[in-house]
C-alpha cells in the first residue's frame, strides 16, 4: 500500500477563460512537511480548494489515502484539517464554542480534553472563553489551527498561515508548524508565497507557476549546496575572463562580465577560488552567496516564462 | 448538527431584533386600539350599522388579533428572511462556509439542516407572534364574537367556536413561512452576502403579491399558482363556512414550492464551487 496521504493526478480547473491550474499532479506522504510554492495567482488556493472538495476539477482526480475523493466519499476528510487563507470563524462566539463546534463536525467522538490539549498546543489556552471578535489575527490563526488539529487528523493543510501576521506572529506561527511537524508527527502541506517560510519549514515542495507544476521534490535535493550562486564584484577587468576561461575554475562559471562574475559551486570551494582570483591580479570587492530557495524559485519561473513565452 | 445551527442562529444578535419588531408592531397596535377603539370600530362598522344591530364587546381580544395578523403579512415574511436569507450567504461572507465545507458532511445535509433550523426560527416567531398578539389582545380586550369585515360582507363568529381556527390559521402560516424560507434559502445558496438574498425575497413576495391582488383578468390564470396567492390562505379559517378544498388546494401548492425551493438549493450547492 502507498505511502499517500493525498495524491492529486493530472487536475485541471478553468474560471471562464482563465485557466487556474493545468494538468497538475502531485503526492504527499506520510511525514512530509510539503511547501506549495507559488507567486499569487499562481493557483496555489485553487488546488487547495479542489483537494478539499471545496472547488470541483474540470479534469482529474484526488486520492485521500488511498481512495478516490468525491461527492460520495466526504467522510474521508475526517483524515484532513484545513485553514483556507483566513482563518474566518463565528466572530459572536468565543473561542471555545467554535473550536467545540467545528469538533463536533469532525465525523469522530471527540472528549472535551482533547479541546483542551489543542488549546494548549497552539497555546490559546486561558482566552478560549473570550469572544473571538476580541482576537487579534494571531490568535484567530491558531484558533483556526486548533480547529483543524481538533480531530487528529493525518493531514494538515495550511493556506497561507502567515497572511496578516506581524514578522513576531510569523515567527510564533513558523515554530508552531514546525513543532506540529517534529512533536505531534502531523504531515503537512503548507502554501504560501514567502519563500523564505517554506525554506525554513518545509521538507518537500512544489513550485507552481500560472497554474502548472514547475519542480517537486526534496527541498534538500533542489537546493543542494553544490548548485549555490556566488557572486563575486571585482574592479572592471576584461583580462579575468581569459584567465578564468583557461582555469580549472572554468567549469563553474555561470555569468561572466568585466566586473561580475556569478560561479554555481558548493560555498566551501569559495576561499581557494577567491584566493586564485586575488593571484590572478582581480580587485575583489564583494563575494555573494545567492543559493537561497528565492534564487531558484525566480530562476525556475523565469525560465518558464520564457518557455512560455510570456516575457 | 441541527442544534449547532440552532445554536448559531440564536447566538446572533440579530435574530431578537425579529422578535423585538414583532412586539412592538403588537403592541402598537393593541395600545392605539385601547386610545381610540371605539371610533375605530364605529368607523370600520359605518357602512353596516344602519342595517344591523350590532351589540356586545365588538373590539374584543380575537378581533384585535385578527387586525395584528392582516397587518404583519408584509412584515413577517421579511423577518423570516432576515434569517433563512442569511444561513448560507452570511456563511459565505464571513469565510465560514468553506471552513464548514472542509468538514466531513454532505453538502445535501448542510442545506437541509439549514433549512430546518430557518423553519424552526419562522416557527417559534410564530409562535411569539401568536403569543404576543392572541395572548395580550385578550388579556388587554377580553374575548369575543368576531366580527370578520370584509369588503363585500361580513362573517360573525361565535366566541366559541374562534380559537380553534387561530389554532388552524397559525399552522397554515407556518407552511407559508416555511415556503419563504425556502425561497430565502434558495437565493442565498446562489449569494455571497445576505443582503442580496434578504432583499431579493421580498422583492419577490411584494412583486408576486400584486400581481396576486390586482384584479385584471390577464392575472386570473397566473396567480392561481404564484405561492403569493396562497400564503394569506389562514384567512379561510375565518369564513363561514371554512371553504376547505381552497385551503387544501393552497396548502399544496406551497408544499410543492417548498420542495421546488428546497430541491433546487440542494441541486445548485452540491455542484457549487466554493471561492469565497
Amino acid at each position: 500500500m502507498s505511502d499517500n496521504i493525498i495524491e492529486a493526478k493530472a487536475l485541471s480547473k478553468t474560471f471562464g477563460s482563465f485557466t487556474a491550474v493545468t494538468d497538475l499532479s502531485f503526492s504527499i506522504q506520510q511525514g512530509d512537511v510539503y511547501g506549495f510554492l507559488g507567486q499569487n495567482g499562481a493557483g496555489k488556493s485553487t488546488t487547495i480548494r479542489m483537494l478539499l472538495g471545496l472547488i470541483y476539477p474540470d479534469a482529474g482526480e484526488v486520492y485521500i489515502k488511498g481512495q478516490l475523493f468525491n461527492n460520495r466519499s466526504r467522510h474521508l476528510l475526517q483524515h484532513i484539517g484545513a485553514i483556507i487563507e483566513r482563518p474566518n470563524m463565528y466572530l459572536y462566539l468565543t473561542g471555545w464554542d467554535n473550536l467545540k463546534m467545528f469538533a463536533r463536525l469532525s465525523g469522530k467522538p471527540i472528549k472535551e480534553q482533547r479541546l483542551h490539549e489543542v488549546l494548549e498546543i497552539v497555546g490559546l489556552k486561558g482566552r478560549e472563553q473570550d469572544k473571538v471578535k476580541a482576537y487579534s489575527q494571531g490568535m484567530k490563526q491558531r484558533l483556526g489551527i486548533a480547529i483543524a488539529l481538533v480531530h487528529n487528523p493525518d493531514l494538515l493543510i495550511l493556506d497561507e498561515p502567515t497572511n496578516g501576521l506581524d514578522p513576531q506572529g510569523i515567527a510564533e506561527m513558523r515554530l508552531l508548524i514546525q513543532s506540529l511537524s517534529r512533536d505531534h508527527g502531523k504531515t503537512i502541506l503548507i502554501s504560501s508565497h514567502l519563500l523564505y517560510e517554506i525554506e525554513q519549514i518545509a521538507t518537500r515542495m512544489i513550485i507552481l507557476h500560472r497554474g502548472k507544476k514547475v519542480v517537486e521534490g526534496a527541498v534538500g535535493q533542489l537546493l543542494d549546496p553544490a548548485e549555490t550562486l556566488m557572486k563575486v564584484d571585482i574592479l572592471p577587468d576584461d583580462s579575468i575572463g581569459v584567465k578564468l576561461n583557461s582555469s580549472e575554475w572554468n567549469r563553474h562559471i555561470h555569468e561572466m562580465s568585466a566586473a561580475k562574475l556569478v560561479f554555481k559551486m558548493h560555498p566551501s570551494q569559495m576561499p581557494a577560488l577567491n584566493n586564485w582570483l586575488v593571484a590572478q591580479g582581480a580587485q575583489v570587492l564583494q563575494i555573494r552567496s545567492s543559493h537561497s530557495l528565492e534564487a531558484y524559485f525566480l530562476s525556475l519561473t523565469n525560465e518558464a516564462d520564457v518557455k512560455a513565452g510570456t516575457v | 448538527m441541527l442544534r449547532l445551527e440552532l445554536y448559531k442562529i440564536f447566538k446572533k444578535p440579530r435574530t431578537y431584533i425579529s422578535f423585538g419588531i414583532v412586539t412592538a408592531f403588537a403592541l402598537v397596535i393593541q395600545l392605539a386600539l385601547v386610545a381610540d377603539g371605539k371610533n375605530f370600530i364605529a368607523f370600520a362598522m359605518q357602512g353596516v350599522s344602519a342595517q344591523f344591530d350590532i351589540g356586545g364587546n365588538v373590539l374584543n381580544g380575537y378581533l384585535v388579533t385578527y387586525i395584528i395578523l392582516q397587518s404583519l403579512l408584509v412584515q413577517i415574511p421579511l423577518l423570516i428572511a432576515l434569517v433563512a436569507g442569511d444561513v448560507l450567504a452570511g456563511e459565505a461572507n464571513m469565510g465560514t462556509l468553506r471552513l464548514l465545507l472542509t468538514k466531513p458532511v454532505s453538502r445535501s445535509k448542510i442545506v437541509l439542516v439549514k433549512f430546518t433550523a430557518a423553519v424552526c426560527y419562522a416557527l417559534l416567531l410564530l409562535l411569539w407572534l401568536a403569543v404576543i398578539a392572541l395572548g395580550l389582545s385578550i388579556l388587554f380586550f377580553g374575548t369575543g364574537d368576531l366580527v370578520n369585515m370584509k369588503s363585500d360582507a361580513f362573517v360573525v363568529l361565535l366566541k366559541d367556536d374562534i380559537m380553534w381556527r387561530y389554532i388552524a390559521a397559525f399552522m397554515f402560516a407556518a407552511l407559508a413561512m416555511t415556503t419563504v424560507a425556502a425561497l430565502a434559502l434558495l437565493l442565498s445558496a446562489f449569494a455571497d452576502n445576505s443582503i442580496g438574498p434578504i432583499m431579493g425575497t421580498m422583492g419577490i413576495i411584494v412583486v408576486l403579491m400584486i400581481f396576486s391582488t390586482l384584479d385584471l383578468p390577464i392575472f386570473d390564470v397566473v396567480k392561481q399558482y404564484l405561492f403569493t396567492t396562497h400564503m394569506v390562505g389562514w384567512k379561510g379559517f375565518f369564513d363561514d363556512p371554512v371553504p376547505y378544498d381552497a385551503i387544501r388546494f393552497s396548502a399544496i401548492v406551497l408544499v410543492v414550492y417548498t420542495i421546488l425551493f428546497v430541491g433546487t438549493t440542494v441541486f445548485y450547492f452540491r455542484k457549487k464551487d466554493i471561492k469565497s
